[in-house]
């Protein structure tokens, strides 16, 4: 393998590669997959000169130590946290030239759950249906990073961005989802739907990347039947058999047999997969656009 | 037909049948190709079909709802004949439910012309349909942690092959070595929606 390469010292707890995805092929079953927060990693992309569908890293709560094996240009951003280069802290939220052979650590999450790492030429894996995302759900793309792992790099194409700060927004202490009703409202009391948009729900520890489980009161359906199999979209609140509702994140499957009790606007993703668990979470119905 | 909202720009189109979702998804397919669509998926299944990635759902829907859709035509697509070893671990226990012998769940499944009604659960997962009604088996009552691919297996109304090793719960009749999914081959996805299928026995085991 060339010199454009980084080295996995730390994987950490769950580490991907992940770009814009793969959406368009849902109806062979393929997952979008992608990266949870868009904005984090369209921002680490921007600050390295990278072009918006350069794969990026998706770190998970703990972080991941690299080694490029020449000089590049690296930003961090999305959950906040502590970056260091051999040791020496550096900037969060802004490019930081990293020499050939360094270590750059990106330290635990002092908030939220996912940090992405944007590396000047982007990760140059194997793209897979016209994407390099790692989809945890159907095992599409490289598999999540390992400890020794060696990821190729491609060729930067611009200099980095000259900034001094990107503002970006804080982790959410509490998780607001405004969200269209049904398509399946319908398969549930009226009682229940109250209780949806009412009550307070919080993230529960179960939550990766195919979907934002949550704790709270169990939403009691009107239509026990079963519901054939139907096509479900990016933010589909999906309600099991137990009643807790699943917002559906990038991994999500492409169909699925519960009813969908409403969808979250898209824009309030991003924070759903920042909110760690505990979160107190609220749904908001609001008007279709 | 009912059209339902789903989110800001999808929407979720129910009919009552799967033969009306198989012409329904067929019609949106030719707008799509001669560009009066503009859609970035549509994802067929049992009773509905989803467009997703719309630019104006509302007056999609109110079109759709005052719309005839043509039946699709019967031999639309080609038909992919895939080696079948009917040796699976359910076999038994099928031709139970059917009331037959094995032998003859293996002829009946066989005489069979499949479609593809729709995909899901894994990357070229299909739900086959085909077989008479009177065949629906229930899902077996403990998944299994594993099964191989090229597992060919039977749930409700429809028969599947697994692209690759999972865990399920389908009733296990036969194995076939055909690679049902390789994102390196194009189109990576042997069966997509539509596409009819036939299982040729080979020398079973």
């Amino acid at each position: 393998m060339s010199d454009h390469a980084l080295a996995v010292v730390r994987a950490g707890a769950l580490t991907t590669v992940q770009d814009l995805g793969r959406p368009g092929h849902a109806h062979l079953g393929v997952p979008r997959s992608g990266a949870l927060d868009t904005p984090a990693a369209a921002l680490v992309n921007r600050l390295v000169g990278n072009p918006p569908e350069a794969a990026v890293l998706e770190t998970t709560l703990n972080g991941c130590t690299l080694r490029p094996r020449s000089a590049v240009t690296v930003a961090v951003a999305g959950a906040p946290c502590r970056v260091t280069v051999d040791g020496r802290p550096v900037a969060w939220g802004a490019p930081v030239h990293v020499p050939a052979g360094a270590l750059l650590d990106v330290g635990a999450a002092l908030s939220g759950v996912r940090g992405y790492v944007g590396v000047s030429g982007g990760v140059a894996v194997e793209p897979v249906l016209g994407s390099r995302s790692t989809d945890l759900l159907s095992g599409l793309g490289p598999p999540p990073l390992t400890d020794g792992a060696v990821l190729p790099l491609g060729s930067p194409t611009r200099p980095h961005t000259r900034v001094d700060v990107a503002p970006q927004p804080a982790p959410p202490t509490e998780l607001v989802l405004r969200v269209t009703p049904g398509p399946r409202e319908d398969w549930f009391t009226a009682a229940a739907v109250r209780t949806f948009t009412s009550r307070m729900y919080r993230v529960s520890a179960a939550s990766n990347r195919i979907g934002l489980r949550t704790e709270g009161p169990a939403l009691e359906r009107a239509l026990t039947r079963e519901l054939p199999s139907e096509g479900v979209v990016l933010g589909a609140v999906q309600v099991p058999p137990d009643g807790r509702p699943v917002v559906f994140l990038a991994d999500h499957p492409t169909t699925g047999g519960y009813p969908v009790i409403a969808v979250v606007r898209t824009a309030d993703l991003p924070a759903a997969a920042q909110a760690v668990p505990g979160t107190p979470v609220r749904f908001v119905s609001v008007r279709r656009r | 037909m009912r059209v339902l909202p789903v989110g800001d720009d999808a929407l979720l189109v129910e009919v009552s049948s799967g033969e009306e979702a198989r012409a329904l998804h067929t019609e949106l397919l030719r707008r799509r190709a001669e560009g009066t669509l503009s859609v970035r998926e549509i994802v067929p299944a049992a009773r509905t079909v989803l467009l997703d990635g719309l630019t104006d759902p509302s007056r999609l829907a109110t079109e759709l709802t005052t719309s005839e859709v043509p039946p699709a035509p019967p031999h639309a697509r080609e038909t992919v004949e895939l080696p079948v070893r009917y040796d699976g671990p359910d076999l038994a226990d099928v031709a139970a439910h059917w009331g037959v012998s094995p032998e003859e769940v293996a002829r009946i499944h066989a005489d069979t012309e499949f479609s593809v009604a729709f995909c899901g659960f894994a990357p070229g997962f299909g739900y086959l349909t085909g077989l008479p009604q009177r065949y629906d088996v229930p899902r077996r009552a403990t998944p299994r942690t594993s099964v191989p691919a090229g597992a060919v297996a039977l749930a409700g109304p429809y028969t599947g092959v697994y692209p690759r090793s999972s865990p399920g719960g389908w009733q296990l009749i036969g194995s076939t070595d055909t690679v049902l999914w390789d994102h390196t081959r194009v189109p990576a996805a042997l069966l997509s929606p539509g596409t009819r299928v036939r299982f040729v026995p080979v020398g079973s085991s």
